[in-house]
């Protein structure tokens, strides 16, 4: 590959120079990153370029703003709004729920030795995501999954439907029927779901770090002070640790927000979010216009970079203070 | 009534006995210290008043209250820790006024006092009073915290080491600044530190620690000068240590290189370990110092307004300080002299059992 | 407050739990009432399997190699003689964190399609190339961010001038003195890479291409067993990977010199 050529074949040409820096070479520090430059621009920025540019281009070669503002159609609009729920709420609940697991093991006096184990599994879920990640949550609470099933039999819940029969055995405490939002995993939910098993490690990976880098001295300077644990955490625990929260649930939003394969597994091309949408676009133009996908595609881009850019604006707040 | 009392505090991890029987009053407005080596147990005495540690053993009695069960934030004490600890997230102003804050106290009347408190520590609010503590230096910004620990008046000040994590020119500022500030608001305070200079420049009174117990308590004069240990009197300021023989039990007579001198109090019959300090040596012979010594000098250290001497007498090394005098160049290692020093001025070294 | 956070962690580790017993179970639930392999039989017997596995662990090799061969050279020659560049790589390597991976596999199929300069994806190994180049821009943030971690703790400059200074060429400088010394970082970003690649969906599907993801996805709408069969061996080579990761990086640290 000419690529991998390149480091190969300027490495000598620059030692022969002799010394450090190549003499007689023009620009010869520059040459050793050169195939890195090579690289990326033919495989990172110029396609993404071409999908940024081609999104402001008809398909007669003229410049156009109509293809972004045809992105103002029903179902899109609708496609953007439920990745941005999905995404949303995955982040949120996959912070929330994160954050708790972290703290407890380093904050709230459980055993030291959970902290190594669940810093592994985070390691591991955290990259466990795509189609297998589908399947073992189909096979246990999809229609046919093992909760699913289990709930109906012994328990009398059928998740799918909404409705508790009650056993006889509490039959004096709650009559007949109760009713529950129905719940299928072939659904957002049942997505929002399915994200928070990478969305969760994801968090106690990035906020672990954080969550140690309060000092036990605040705490102490703090209760020396007369305040209660409630106190210090609302007046100077959360506060410092809120830049990383919210930074995280920014990249959170980000991670979920461009996640294809798990959608796809779990409820096909059929479920309508942007991901999906641009996937299906790309196979067979249903959209009836090519130049939609590059909007769309830059619809997404804008998205991810905007969440991207506010969490390392809050990161970089965070460690502002924590010098 | 003693304002502070600690009675027989016992501090054990598991087998580890960290503080053992230590027991100390503690007047209204004394400035104590806590001086010892690392692991003496002086940080846990000092966190088991502040009631970050359960004594295992032993009472802390407040005007007249035992406080040994109550939780750090129901003392009203104040401390000041080794590693600053400001609250990051919150200004200067915000950080002094914490405790008022928590307290409940209306900002009405909370600011002036803020105000005040920075005032006291020469950082007035109008400059300072904005500023986070990621752009203050380290004296500063251990000069807030001890604004933010007396803000809510309490009845006790600990400080933690404050001064450990300084630079040395602003470490000797700075305790000057703490001791005026303590003489200023008469608040009983309590210092830890191993800094022997430290403890014994601005204390009423040092407890000095060694291995869990208070080996000697006292001002820093009688610490310094009649050091009831052997390791009180290596730990605090430098020494010379040298054999003697007892001569005399009953009147305490000893010989030294074959030169007989007085300490003038009964001592035990047979062998003596004697310390002396090194001002009470004189180079070659001076009036009242009767006990004279022949000496090499082994080493001379011009530190300005003092010359640090070592010198070999009485198959020991001797340490003697005297002062400089511009007229008379100091003398060079090798020349034979003779030293001099008043028997009674001689420590007798005997180690606790 | 420890009974809440006893309930917050056993709570949350029942949310993972679950579904990891429940692939399993279901995994093990072909014969109707006893547990047996007969999915695992099922799905490793099928040639299928064995192709698109086989394709996507060459693709994996291939994309360590480039990977490797792009990054250690890169990361080294950024610390000694162009560090003002250092940001603006480091921001690069970031981007495909933030663009997402089915954009970039859009821009390759308009940009090297068999009408424009470079037509990749006119022919199988054009667009096999075009793949492992797709799977290299993945994972390059992983890459380069181990690569550079490991050349900070070995004093990259210090190392370079001592070699120079005893006779030593730029390829025998990196590839005697360099690249042994940031093996662990390189074989940590090594394995993440392959977890990564194994699994990868939507750059092989959009690009049509035999690879183990698409296959999965296939299956999944095929049967009902052997989904979770392989979903079970997907997890066990997930887990295989970062317990790599974690032994080479715990081996390094008895070879690092001394100073």
């Amino acid at each position: 590959m000419s690529e991998a050529a390149a480091p190969a074949a300027a490495a000598p040409r620059a030692a022969s120079g002799g010394g450090g820096a190549s003499r007689g070479l023009p620009g010869g520090r520059w040459l050793g990153v050169l195939p890195f430059f090579l690289f990326v621009t033919l495989f990172l920025i110029l396609p993404t370029l071409y999908i940024v540019v081609g999104a402001f281009r008809t398909t007669g070669g003229g410049w156009t703003l109509q293809n972004v503002l045809d992105l103002n159609t029903r179902s899109i609009r609708n496609a953007y709004w439920v990745s941005v729920q999905v995404s949303f709420w995955s982040a949120l609940l996959g912070c929330l729920i994160g954050f708790a697991m972290s703290a407890a093991v380093v904050l709230w006096g459980l055993p030291r030795w959970l902290k190594q184990p669940l810093l592994t599994f985070s390691g591991v879920a955290s990259n466990f995501a795509g189609v297998p990640l589908a399947f073992a949550f189909i096979a246990t609470v999809g229609p046919a999954g093992l909760i699913t099933l289990w709930l109906r039999s012994d328990l009398g819940v059928i998740l799918q439907a909404g409705l508790w029969n009650v056993p006889e055995g509490l039959q004096w405490l709650l009559p007949g029927q109760v009713r529950f939002p129905r719940f299928t995993i072939l659904s957002t939910w049942g997505l929002i779901l399915t994200y928070l098993f990478f969305q969760i490690p994801l968090m106690v990976l990035i906020i672990t770090p954080a969550i140690e880098g309060l000092r036990r001295e605040w705490r102490e300077a703090a209760e020396v002070l007369g305040a209660s644990a409630w106190q210090y955490w609302r007046m100077v625990a959360l506060p410092i640790l809120t830049p990383s929260l919210l930074g995280c649930m920014a990249l959170l939003f980000a991670n979920a927000f461009g996640a294809v394969a798990t959608a796809i597994a779990l409820t096909g091309p059929a479920l309508n979010i942007a991901p999906i949408l641009l996937y299906a676009q790309i196979r067979g133009d249903v959209l009836g216009n090519p130049n939609l996908g590059y909007a769309l595609a830059l619809g997404m881009i804008v998205i991810t970079a905007a969440a991207n850019a506010l969490y390392v604006w809050l990161r970089a707040r965070s460690e502002r203070w924590l010098k | 009534m003693t304002f502070l009392d600690l009675s027989r505090l016992e501090k054990a991890f598991g087998a580890n006995r960290v503080v053992k029987d230590f027991s100390l009053p503690i007047e209204k407005g004394e400035f104590v210290s806590l001086l010892g080596p690392s692991g003496c147990g002086k940080t846990t005495v000092l966190r088991m008043v502040a009631g970050f540690e359960r004594p295992t053993g032993g009472a802390i009695r407040l005007e007249g209250r035992d406080v040994t069960a109550l939780r750090p934030n129901q003392r009203a004490v104040g401390m000041v820790f080794q590693a600053y600890a400001l609250f990051p997230n919150l200004t200067v102003a915000q950080n002094v006024g914490f405790g008022l804050r928590v307290a409940g106290v209306a900002a009405s009347e909370a600011r002036p006092r803020v105000a005040e408190m920075l005032d006291i520590i020469g950082m007035p609010e109008a400059e300072y009073g904005g500023r986070y503590p990621f752009q203050l230096s380290g004296g500063q910004q251990q000069r807030v915290a001890l604004a933010r620990a007396l803000a809510p008046r309490p009845r006790v000040l600990l400080l933690d080491e404050p001064l450990s994590a300084l630079d040395a020119k602003v470490r000797v500022r700075l305790r000057g600044q703490i001791r005026e500030i303590q003489r200023r608001l008469g608040i009983t305070t309590v210092f830890v530190t191993h800094d022997q200079e430290e403890a014994l420049s601005i204390s009423d009174r040092v407890v000095v620690m060694n291995g869990g117990v208070a080996e000697q308590v006292g001002t820093p004069f009688a610490v310094y000068n009649q050091p009831a240990t052997d390791f009180v009197a290596s730990f605090v300021g430098s020494l010379t240590r040298f054999e003697a023989r007892v001569t005399d039990p009953q009147r305490g007579i000893v010989e030294a290189a074959g030169v007989p001198f007085d300490l003038g109090r009964p001592l035990p019959a047979g062998a003596v370990t004697l310390a002396l300090r090194p001002e009470a040596v004189r180079l070659g012979r001076a009036q009242g110092r009767e006990a004279v010594l022949p000496a090499t000098l082994q080493a001379v250290e011009f530190l300005g307004s003092v010359i640090r001497l070592r010198a070999e007498a009485a198959g020991a090394t001797f340490l003697l300080d005297t002062f400089n005098r511009p007229d008379e160049p100091p003398p060079a290692a090798g020349e034979a002299v003779e030293i001099s020093f008043r028997g009674r001025d001689a420590i007798v070294l005997e180690d606790r059992a | 407050m420890r009974a809440f956070a006893w309930g917050a962690f056993v709570l949350g580790a029942l949310y993972f739990v679950l579904p990891l017993w429940g692939m399993t179970e279901f995994s093990l639930s072909m014969r109707r009432g006893e547990y047996s392999f007969d999915a695992y039989r099922s799905v490793l017997a099928m040639p299928d399997f064995q192709a698109t596995f086989a394709f996507s662990a060459f693709m994996a090799l291939v994309t360590i190699v480039v990977g490797v061969l792009i990054v250690v050279p890169t990361a080294f020659w950024v610390r000694l003689k162009v560090p003002e560049l250092r940001p603006v790589i480091e921001f690069i390597t970031l981007l495909p964190l933030v663009i997402p991976a089915i954009v970039i596999v859009f821009g390759y199929i308009r940009l090297y399609n068999t009408g424009s300069w470079l037509p990749l994806t006119g022919t199988a190994m054009g667009t096999n190339l075009l793949l492992a180049m797709g799977y290299t821009v993945l994972a390059l943030p992983y890459m380069y961010r181990a690569v550079d971690t490991g050349l900070r703790t070995i004093d990259v400059g210090t190392l370079t001038e001592a070699a120079q200074s005893l006779g030593a060429g730029w390829a025998t400088i990196l590839g005697r003195v360099i690249l042994p010394n940031v093996l662990s970082a390189v074989l940590s970003g090594a394995f993440l890479t392959f977890a990564i690649v194994i699994g990868e969906f939507t750059m092989a599907a959009l690009l049509d291409r035999p690879a183990f993801g698409p296959f999965m996805q296939r299956l999944g709408q095929d049967r009902a067993y052997e989904p979770s069969a392989l979903a079970v061996i997907a997890f066990a080579i997930t887990w295989g990977c970062m317990g790599l990761i974690g032994l080479v990086s715990r081996t390094q640290k008895h070879t690092r010199a001394a100073r």
